[in-house]
């Protein structure tokens, strides 16, 4: 986990902006960019490093 | 006493899954192996590698499914089955609730009342059918959520134009037609959750649109849970096999219909309005199964 997770931000992948990371941010969670509306998936921590989320797939719902 | 490894298996984590993951920090003797659907690829004839995703989940005591896709949490309930760790929820359940004609079919040997549904395969019998259900009618796709791809036909022609796209452009699912009576209901329908047989709390979903989900905007309303809607939403759950699911219910002119039932269920809208920890519930629920192994 980061240290101060309050503190960080990200760099989104599709706009190149940063983004906060808020603290308890976890792997695997969805973020959005506030700048490019861009849904990020976070996909590594300590440093912070966002992926564009995947599309919904077909079968995805509850 | 050593704790309970409960694997928790994800896709993606979200609103759900960070509330599951805060109910299980509050059971001190219970373990989170948390794992992601995308890294798991396991042996179907012998024992996976103990120290990669697939090893790990079969270490567990209990797997709770938090996956997105119907067929990827179905095939790994299948895999915990066959390690003999007990899986929330099992893959008979998922198999029936994705699958709108296996949960009608099911609700139907059960006599829990549901909408009247045909299927069909062509566009030509799905016409015939559609006139034995009467207009309006809604056709859905036998596998998905989220009220997606559904369509409300509302003559001859609209059901032409959907049938014909659906049969030329849609994947194989798409060809098996199932067809659903359209329910006129009160701008929402209702939503139980059950856990173990026992329906912990009722939401209502409110709309302008037909399509009353929250995933399309609806909004979560509390409402008065008759024991009615308890026991229906029971009956429904134990038809599709238990386990812990949702249950949705429309309030029709003759009574209360069951629609579907979803086995993993969403609840990031109706904790609040009910009052009712259905996070800590779902988590309670599969520490049981652990501890009936």
């Amino acid at each position: 986990m980061n240290s101060d997770p309050s503190d960080d931000t990200a760099a989104c992948p599709e706009c190149a902006g940063r983004l906060p990371v808020p603290a308890g941010t976890v792997s695997g969670e969805i973020l959005a960019c506030g700048a490019c509306l861009a849904e990020l998936e976070v996909v590594q921590l300590d440093p912070t490093r966002l992926a564009l989320a995947p599309e919904v797939e077909e079968d995805w719902g509850e | 006493m050593s704790g309970t490894r409960l694997g928790l298996v994800c896709s993606r984590v979200r609103v759900e899954e960070k509330m599951l993951l805060e109910a299980i920090s509050r059971r001190p003797d219970t373990e989170v192996v948390r794992i992601e659907d995308d890294r798991i690829q396991a042996p179907l004839v012998g024992n996976p590698d103990p120290a990669g995703p697939a090893g790990y989940l079969r270490g567990c005591d209990v797997i709770l499914l938090r996956g997105l896709g119907h067929f990827r949490q179905l095939a790994i309930a299948r895999l915990a089955e066959a390690w003999g760790v007990p899986v929330v929820n099992p893959a008979a359940v998922i198999d029936t609730c994705g699958d709108k004609l296996r949960t009608t079919l099911a609700l139907a040997a059960a006599g829990v009342p549901t909408p009247p549904a045909r299927v069909a395969f062509t566009v030509e019998a799905a016409l015939a059918a559609i006139e034995e259900l009467g207009y309006p009618c809604v056709v859905k796709p036998t596998v998905g959520s989220w009220g997606r791809l559904l369509a409300r036909l509302g003559d001859r022609e609209s059901a032409e134009a959907v049938l014909e796209h659906k049969t030329l452009l849609g994947g194989a699912l798409h060809k098996v037609l199932y067809l659903q009576a359209y329910v006129e209901k009160p701008g929402r329908d209702l939503r139980g959750f059950v856990v173990a047989g026992e329906t912990v709390a009722v939401i209502g979903r409110r709309s302008q649109h037909w399509i009353t989900n929250t995933a399309r905007g609806a909004v979560a309303e509390p409402v008065t849970v008759t024991e009615e809607m308890a026991a229906l939403c029971s009956r429904a759950a134990l038809a599709v096999g238990g386990g812990a699911v949702a249950v949705d219910l429309l309030e029709s002119p003759g009574g209360l219909l069951v629609n579907e039932v979803n086995s993993t269920m969403e609840f990031r809208n109706s904790v609040a309005p009910t009052g009712v920890d259905l996070p800590g519930l779902l988590v309670g629920h599969a520490l049981a199964l652990a501890a009936q192994r």
